[in-house]
């Protein structure tokens, strides 16, 4: 498991306008194309490599499924996990249903972790 | 030597430009309500007539991120450029150029090495909406130097409160030492209960009310007893993941010194509590 992986990837993804459309429209290729060419590069560096982390299998599903909920029961950094999402779905889920209609959404689907310790950010 | 005229402590609601300018008609009913009392709260600075502001604020994964994560660092550059794509993407905050004060960047950073804080440093730092959110509620002209200031209340391990609470003492000896004529007003923000990305984020209230409730009490009095005694990692997790961010009010009633507050206002939005605190030093109210 690589909880700094995964972060990385939702870091690098919402920082990005082109990233983001990509996950956007094409989850699956993105992910792919992340973990061949950009995961594999030390932040802020163009040139350096890093060959400390990869996904596990769980990881790589949650991130092509944009599934918010896995990723916040692995432990992914919450902050990351909303802000990413909020990108992606925010726009459409207002145009059909209301102002933080996505948000509601997504804390409805985490009611089960309401009154437990939240599974750690920690990394 | 310098002059601290104020100190500021609020909570920071990336939303507040955009909810108090769209169309009145999209409104919030609670908007125009919300801006007299933030226009009410910029009153406090402005008439304290602040030449340089050190702010205090907490890098949300913009420029600070996991493989590189400093428990506090300093800025010490000429100017600072301001908002991140995706700040504007999500909060319609836009772009800003705030002017540094290298001199006073300098020495502060020295001053709190000194005192036995190890800052991490940078010289090209990009500030994020921790630090611009107050701008845009206390100083919308952005006409004045910043020294910024970030604290990690994101990524554990955190600071303990009680250290957050000495590094304020320390910020404000630093600004008590510092060798100038210059008149300076400390402004921080964090939060009260918060939950972000979780199963009680956008409540009809915040995650807490009981805390929020609590927490202005206790900052109203300058507490920091009760605040030590009562608030750890573990109750702030309770009351909502992200309202570790009240670290950066524990360490604004540092700066302050364990007074009564001379300024409190708040107001329940749809899933937090706002809340703004002015601290005037005692020697000058008088």
């Amino acid at each position: 498991m690589s909880k700094y992986y995964v972060n990385k990837f939702l870091y690098t993804v919402d920082r990005d306008p082109e990233l983001l459309k990509r996950y956007t429209e094409d989850p699956r290729n993105l992910v792919a194309t992340w973990e061949q060419s950009l995961g594999p590069k030390l932040l802020n560096n163009e040139v350096e490599a890093s060959s400390v982390h990869a996904f596990t299998a769980e990881e790589r599903e949650a991130l092509i499924n944009h599934d918010y909920v896995a990723l916040f029961e692995m432990g992914a950094h919450f902050f990351l996990n909303l802000t990413l999402f909020i990108g992606m779905y925010d726009e459409p889920y207002l145009l059909k249903s209301g102002p933080l209609s996505f948000q509601r959404e997504f804390a409805a689907k985490l009611q089960h972790w309401r009154g437990k310790d939240y599974p750690t950010v920690e990394t | 030597m310098a002059q601290l005229v104020a100190t500021l402590a609020s909570t920071h609601h990336p939303f507040y430009l955009k909810a108090t300018t769209m169309p009145p008609e999209q409104q919030l009913p609670e908007a125009p309500e919300w801006k007299r009392k933030v226009e009410a709260y910029r009153e406090t600075l402005e008439r304290t007539k602040p030449d340089i502001l050190v702010m205090i604020g907490s890098d949300h994964f913009h420029q600070i991120f996991l493989d590189n994560c400093p428990q506090f660092l300093i800025g010490k550059a000429e100017r600072y450029d301001a908002t991140f794509y995706n700040e504007e993407r999500e909060f319609g905050i836009p772009k800003y150029v705030l002017e540094g004060d290298e001199d006073m960047s300098r020495f502060m950073h020295q001053a709190l090495m000194n005192q036995n804080f190890d800052f991490a440093f940078s010289n090209e730092l990009k500030i994020d909406h921790s630090i611009i959110c107050p701008i845009i509620t206390v100083r919308p002209d952005a006409d004045l130097p910043v020294v910024p200031i970030y604290t990690n209340i994101f990524a554990p391990p955190l600071h303990t409160p009680r250290r957050f609470y000495d590094l304020g003492r320390a910020i404000r000896k630093a600004i008590d030492d510092y060798p100038s004529d210059k008149r300076v007003a400390a402004i921080g923000t964090g939060h009260l209960s918060l939950e972000l990305g979780g199963p009680r984020q956008f409540m009809e209230t915040g995650p807490d009310p009981e805390f929020d409730r609590q927490a202005i009490e206790w900052l109203r009095t300058g507490n920091i007893e009760a605040i030590l005694e009562n608030v750890t990692h573990e109750s702030m997790a309770a009351s909502g993941n992200a309202t570790h961010g009240f670290l950066n009010f524990i360490l604004m009633l540092g700066v302050a010194g364990p007074e009564g507050a001379d300024y409190v206002d708040n107001l329940d939005l749809f899933h937090t509590m706002e809340a703004y605190f002015t601290w005037y030093p005692k020697e000058q109210a008088a």
